[in-house]
């Protein structure tokens, strides 16, 4: 099972923060500063994953992260994911948010927050994988926006 | 008439533009403020582009709970723009710790059932995300009737929704159990994962669901030959690899279906070896099919030969991700297969020169597991090495590792003992406490080895001062064993020409040093207290240190000084009565061989009450000798000398010495009692072995002993006593809950039983561990107690 699932730049600001199981906000703020750190101390060509931190909990726990130019990517899973598969799904993910957005960048992550947590309801729910297929995943997206145009359009 | 709101993208932009923090603190505060003042007002327009700044914000760690309410209103609405907004907003602000969570049971109930496609999605994806165990309840029917609807999309968001439910409510898996064997015709691959991912659930929940599963074995391996052997297609495959996610959970499920189940297993042989060779492992997607498999036939009670042939990716071939997930499995293979992984040993060892720290660890984990008689000195000398300059996180693991299979494997103890040194020097600071006391007692139950390492210590010592168990082993050594570290050669290194002074200026460096602990500090004061019989010079020195600490304000140090200061104050005029010695010559002489497994024990305790410790080896009938140590507080019963005692220091009259301060004769043991098999099922025994000390009639002591000559280890092993009400039983810690395989360490626990009555002895066990994976659980009586345990 996914249990969280974190995006953050080089400074450690969030870009995107979803957590599978609850946790108050303040342990939510603190899991994202210390995966920033535990994250950042590694460099680019040793292994892609990390024991995950004392807070996001116990020896069963696994940070697999992926960093493209800007931003982290981090999932944080427990054993029953295959690590090599969640690294494959951290790019299927990174893919489809660039064909959604076209050639997306950290600025369009910014400024649609909505939208990315939309297309990462496709990919993954409620802690488990949904769809792999980025057509299917990119055609479900369109047609949801396609309804709130035609509903008048999301005013903001 | 409030002002028109801001957009998300220019509170984003406002924010972003903040210089620093407080800054930005304001912006969103007044943000805020008008979010709320909107709330209130209740404008149903904007409300769902208030919201979602508000979800922004909370992203960056600010309060946003007055939007809870507001996102029950948004779901309720009929818009698929307000709907979408709301329901994450639910998803992120809500959970099932808040009462309001409750009210949005209604509207995703609606959902459910009347809403088109894209609203049922979100509905379960809120239920799946945040759903409590009475919103599942009361939403399970409805998301079964999803289960069988024409659209896939609908479908797959419904399977993985019922896991949840499964998971927060295991009463209602029966209601999916069905639908499942149908949602396996499935094409579509989405609705494919989500349906194996249910039925893994609901097998690791239940062992009839398990069963029930077994008949689509079949099936599975049909669905996971197509896509091994499918062509290449753009639809799904990811590098190559037609849906590596599918195959993998495929695998996955074969794993626990096949496991224990030479039918199943056998059903699903071919295909893995199929897939295990054909497997394009170049990119990472390949790899992590390969990595599953091979796992799975690990698992699985397959045909040995797949077993060895399988190919295992070697460590060192490939880049680094790979050798991490080899690295994992080989370590999950050392349980069950030690041989398979030795054969790997040198990429592994080799793994542990990697600058990645994930790797290192796993490396070093793998390492120590793979440590045994044959290749031990190897080994140990790679470990040192990696010890030199590993990171100092796994400092503490890789010390503790060579201490532990030094223990288990130490050809000699000679090289045990420079082993244990070697560790002390390098990482002293990071091992165990127990660590001073092992090797102690090593040196202690090993004469020949008491000059070698006296002088070892002696030199390691004098050049550090700062690594505590280094320097509390050495201060004991020194004071135990400083005449031969004075008197002339050792034939193992280089002569040491040693001065008294020389010997005596270290242990008050030691006394003195800031580095020093108390504990050390103790150490030093009795080494050197005990110097004052050892050293043939006098012994004004020693007095003048040991009067000064008299005033120390340690208190457990000031004690000793004391003490130790009325040793040399008060007995000395007893050198004139006696021939030989004073009484602070029999104090301080050489310590007996410390039991181990019995309490625990400061080694500074006065010498005597280590002669106390219980014994659990059948008594050795141990004449009375009066070389015995005497303690001058205590008078004790029960000589429970050990075989391995060490000649006594003088051939003293102690005879004299006895009769001086009259202590009662300590009788001799009584005979041993017989020990007893009680327990024996695939190769793990259990013994017992009796003692009554004499001096309490009352008093049984039982040690139990596990040993394991099956080939499977036995892990998490717990033994429980009951005993009649007229006896009082008290358990022991044991020394540990595993016992290796093939004859390894056995786990002994002590047993404290109280007769007063003198009635027969009835005792009960109730033994649980794992062997072979499975769990054991064994409650028997103890039958044929030997009579002398209780009369």
């Amino acid at each position: 099972m996914i249990q969280a699932i974190l995006v953050f730049n080089n400074h450690g600001k969030p870009r995107l923060v979803r957590f599978y199981q609850h946790f108050p906000e303040e342990i939510q703020q603190q899991i994202v500063r210390e995966t920033f750190h535990l994250v950042l101390k590694r460099d680019d060509n040793i292994c892609n994953f990390l024991e995950g931190g004392s807070l996001i909990g116990g020896s069963d726990y696994k940070l697999i992260y992926r960093h493209y130019a800007t931003l982290y990517f981090v999932f944080c899973v427990d054993s029953s994911e295959s690590e090599l598969g969640i690294l494959d799904l951290i790019q299927v993910f990174v893919e489809t948010l660039d064909k959604c957005f076209e050639n997306v960048c950290e600025l369009d992550l910014i400024f649609h927050m909505d939208k990315v947590h939309y297309i990462l309801q496709e990919v993954v729910m409620g802690g488990m994988v949904l769809e792999t297929n980025m057509n299917e995943i990119v055609a479900q997206i369109e047609a949801q926006n396609r309804l709130e145009k035609s509903e008048g359009g999301a005013l903001g | 008439m409030v002002a028109p709101s801001l957009k998300l993208q220019d509170l984003i932009e406002e924010i972003r533009g903040a210089k620093t923090q407080a800054q930005e603190r304001e912006v969103i505060q007044k943000e805020c403020a008008h979010i709320r003042a909107s709330f209130r007002e209740g404008d149903p327009l904007h409300r769902h582009r208030q919201l979602a700044k508000l979800l922004y914000v909370h992203m960056l760690g600010y309060p946003a709970h007055f939007g809870q309410m507001e996102c029950l209103k948004l779901i309720a609405s009929p818009r698929f723009t307000d709907k979408r907004v709301g329901y994450l907003g639910a998803m992120l602000l809500l959970d099932e710790r808040q009462d309001a969570h409750l009210l949005i049971t209604n509207s995703i109930k609606n959902d459910l059932s009347q809403g088109i496609q894209p609203v049922q999605g979100l509905a379960l994806c809120t239920l799946s995300t945040m759903g409590s165990a009475e919103m599942c309840q009361d939403l399970a029917t409805e998301v079964e009737k999803l289960l069988l609807q024409p659209s896939p999309y609908v479908r797959k968001k419904a399977i993985l929704t019922a896991v949840h439910i499964i998971r927060k409510v295991p009463e209602l898996s029966n209601i999916f159990l069905p639908s499942c064997a149908q949602l396996l015709h499935e094409r579509h691959h989405g609705v494919l994962l989500g349906t194996i991912t249910l039925i893994t659930e609901l097998c690791e929940r239940s062992p009839a669901a398990l069963r029930h599963f077994r008949k689509v074995v079949p099936q599975l391996v049909q669905k996971l030959r197509t896509l091994v052997t499918t062509g290449y297609s753009t639809e799904h495959s990811i590098s190559g690899v037609s849906d590596p996610f599918l195959q993998v959970q495929i695998l996955r499920l074969l794993r626990i279906l096949g496991r224990n189940h030479e039918e199943s297993s056998e059903a699903m042989n071919d295909l893995l070896a199929q897939v295990a060779t054909n497997t394009d492992t170049s990119r990472n997607a390949g790899s992590a099919v390969l990595f599953e498999t091979v796992l799975t036939i690990m698992d699985i009670p397959s045909a040995a030969g797949l077993r060895v042939s399988s190919p295992m990716p070697l460590p060192l071939a490939s880049p680094t991700l790979i050798r991490y997930v080899a690295l994992m499995s080989l370590l999950r293979l050392v349980q069950s297969d030690h041989n398979a992984v030795q054969r790997h040993r040198p990429t592994v060892v080799d793994c542990l020169q990697e600058t990645d720290a994930s790797l290192s660890r796993r490396a070093l984990e793998l390492s120590l597991a793979l440590v045994n008689s044959s290749n031990v000195r190897a080994m140990t000398r790679e470990l040192q090495a990696f010890l030199e300059s590993c990171p100092p996180d796994l400092r503490a693991d890789c010390a503790s590792g060579i201490l532990l299979a030094a223990e288990r494997f130490a050809p000699t103890k000679r090289w045990h003992m420079d082993t244990i040194l070697h560790v002390l020097t390098t990482a002293g600071t990071y091992v165990r406490d127990d660590a001073v006391a092992n090797l102690t007692q090593l040196i202690a139950g090993a004469q020949e080895l008491h000059a070698y390492s006296v002088r070892r210590l002696y030199s390691a010592l004098a050049e550090d001062i700062s690594q505590q168990p280094l320097v509390q082993v050495a201060a004991w050594c020194i004071g135990e064993y400083g005449d031969l570290l004075l008197e002339g050669n050792c034939e193992d290194i280089e002569p040491l020409q040693v001065e008294e002074e020389e010997v005596l200026a270290l242990l008050e460096r030691v006394l003195q040093s800031h580095m020093s602990l108390p504990a050390t500090r103790g150490y030093a004061l009795t080494a050197l207290m005990k110097l004052s019989t050892r050293l043939r010079g006098d012994n004004n020195r020693i007095r003048q240190v040991v009067s000064i600490y008299g005033s120390c304000l340690d208190v457990e140090l000031q004690q000793r000084a004391v003490e130790y200061n009325a040793l040399f104050r008060k007995y000395d005029h007893m050198r004139d009565t006696l021939a030989f010695h004073p009484l602070r010559a029999a104090i301080l002489e050489k310590m007996p061989l410390v039991e181990r497994g019995g309490p625990q024990v400061d080694e500074e305790a006065k010498e005597s009450k280590a002669a106390a410790k219980l014994s659990e080896a059948a008594p050795v009938p141990a004449e009375p000798q009066a070389s015995k140590l005497l303690d001058l507080l205590d008078l004790l019963d029960g000589p429970s000398e050990d075989a391995q005692h060490p000649p006594p220091l003088d051939p003293s009259p102690g005879g004299a010495l006895v009769q001086l301060l009259d202590l009662p004769y300590a009788p001799p043991p009584p005979a041993p009692i017989p020990s007893l098999k009680v327990f024996e099922r695939e190769g793990v025994q259990l013994n017992l072995s009796f003692i009554r000390p004499p001096g309490t009639p009352a008093l049984l002591l039982i040690t139990v002993t596990v040993t394991n000559s099956s080939g499977g280890d036995v892990t998490h092993f717990i033994c429980q006593a009951a005993v009649p009400k007229s006896f009082q039983l008290q358990l022991q810690a044991p020394t540990g809950d595993t016992v290796p395989a093939q004859g390894g360490l056995p786990i002994t626990q002590l047993f404290r039983i109280l007769n007063p009555n003198k009635t027969p002895l009835r005792l009960k066990l109730r033994l649980t561990y794992n062997h072979f994976g499975q769990p054991v659980q064994e409650i028997f009586e103890v039958n044929n107690l030997p009579v002398e345990t209780w009369q």
